[in-house]
């Protein structure tokens, strides 16, 4: 009889065991969603309740920093991922690689949009007078020329992908691009926010181009929400693609071979 | 190495000289655009305005010129190449021929906004000095962008799709840059600063042209 529930035992556990290791191992490889999940949490809760400090016009708008600004951190690693990948690509001619570097290009591009979004509600609070400022000035921020630019190369991006019916050659000729726009894109955003006057924090009347890691620009208390908040968001934009990109692994299962 | 990228220079000058029909259509496109501007601006345009039309129609003329530079060769022509030359040498020269091609066009350009559109340029050698040297800048990344177009099939309107977000910061530097020929006094070194950096962006696209050059070569 004993022998015979041993026997059960054994068996439940050797039907159970795999799922239990299988399912640790989902929360193993799982661990930076769910780090992102509680950072974000994390983000909005303390980031609209927490104490920040007042300043003249910018008042309670400080907190639109732990979105707005996150945005641009996670659309510049989302744009470097995909041209790592581009990279790849090139070196190996594996085409899940131009699968990647599409998904992490199309999310760092939303994450530009958004960053738009957000900006331009901050600037309605903040820039735009009682007098009224055109559109047109607004628009001729050095930041915004940076970004607009970043958001221009991916939108060619798309449609040079767009204009090929053969998928190598449109793997390998969209990776040159992507490598090439990017490389470009640096000097922009490092060379025109120090040459044109600004409204935006970290032009010439600042110290330093780079706003928001400077030491004397941010609140102590502020900064124990922003770093997480940078790494929350980015994760989340990581995550999002991962899961197009597993999409698109399934459907073109066929063409890559693997799953 | 050097003696092909010559050679292979020597055979586009050659090609242009044989076939003036592009040359030429080309010239009548700077010429006619910029009389266009003539008939249509009120005379003598304030000198920031000048500046500004000037490179948007050197941008302009830069896709014109440089567009064709890889979309006229032929499949078996580039099957020729393939065979005789490697891809550094094949970008290097036409590279170079861009540059000569643009050079002069830039310099046909300044000439004829020079006679219709009056003179608000103070100091006329240093803007031909940043005129070449933006020439030069504009049609190293064009080039590139027809290379990239080129394999898409279709058409010259790609390459400034392509071309646009990349070259302006390049073009804000040169219209900034250029104001100090209008008399614009600019700070100890700063002029050398911003030509360095135009000169060093061109560096920049030399070298990721033969880099990246090889991945598009190969059919």
């Amino acid at each position: 009889m004993t022998f015979n529930y041993f026997c059960l035992l054994g068996a439940v556990y050797h039907n159970f065991a795999p799922l239990l290791k299988s399912r640790l191992a989902a929360v193993n490889k799982s661990w930076w969603k769910i780090l992102s999940f509680l950072l974000l949490v994390y983000t909005i809760v303390a980031g609209f309740l927490w104490e920040v400090p007042r300043l003249d016009i910018l008042n309670e708008t400080i907190r639109n920093l732990y979105f707005h600004v996150c945005m641009w951190f996670g659309m510049m690693i989302l744009y470097g991922i995909s041209f790592a990948y581009s990279i790849r690509y090139l070196r190996g001619f594996n085409y899940k690689y131009d699968i990647y570097a599409t998904h992490f290009a199309s999310l760092g591009s939303l994450f530009g949009v958004l960053g738009y979004i957000t900006g331009a509600i901050w600037v309605s609070v903040t820039w735009v007078t009682q007098s009224g400022q055109s559109l047109g000035t607004v628009l001729k921020e050095p930041k915004l020329i940076g970004a607009a630019i970043a958001l221009l190369i991916y939108g060619a991006y798309f449609v040079l992908r767009g204009s090929f019916t053969d998928m190598d050659k449109k793997a390998r000729v969209s990776a040159v691009y992507n490598i090439f726009a990017f490389v470009m894109l640096f000097p922009s955003i490092w060379i025109i926010p120090r040459l044109v006057g600004s409204l935006h924090p970290g032009s010439p009347g600042s110290d330093s181009g780079n706003p928001a890691l400077d030491q004397n620009d941010l609140d102590a208390g502020m900064r124990m929400v922003f770093y997480p908040a940078v790494i929350g968001w980015t994760l989340l934009g990581i995550w999002l693609a991962t899961l197009r990109i597993r999409l698109q692994l399934i459907r073109d299962k066929s063409i890559t071979h693997e799953a | 190495m050097f003696q092909r990228v010559l050679t292979l220079l020597k055979k586009d000058l050659l090609l242009e000289l044989r076939q003036q029909h592009t040359f030429y259509g080309v010239l009548l496109y700077v010429a006619s655009t910029i009389f266009v501007l003539y008939l249509s601006l009120p005379d003598a345009p304030e000198s920031q305005v000048w500046n500004s039309l000037f490179w948007v129609i050197q941008l302009f003329v830069c896709v014109n010129t440089v567009a064709k530079s890889f979309l006229a060769e032929s499949r078996g022509r580039m099957l020729y190449f393939y065979s005789i030359a490697s891809p550094v040498e094949f970008i290097l020269g036409k590279l170079l021929f861009n540059v000569l091609l643009m050079m002069l066009m830039s310099l046909v350009g300044l000439a004829l906004f020079f006679f219709f559109l009056d003179n608000p340029v103070t100091d006329a050698f240093r803007f031909m000095g940043i005129v070449l040297l933006g020439g030069t800048g504009l049609s190293l990344v064009f080039t590139l962008m027809s290379a990239i177009a080129a394999k898409a099939q279709q058409n010259a309107a790609l390459i400034a799709i392509l071309g646009f977000p990349v070259i302006l910061p390049q073009l804000l530097l040169l219209m900034r840059l250029s104001r100090a020929a209008f008399g614009e006094i600019f700070r100890e070194g700063a002029l050398w600063q911003l030509a360095g950096l135009t000169a060093g962006l061109d560096i920049l696209v030399v070298v990721m042209a033969i880099i990246l050059f090889p991945y598009l070569w190969k059919d």
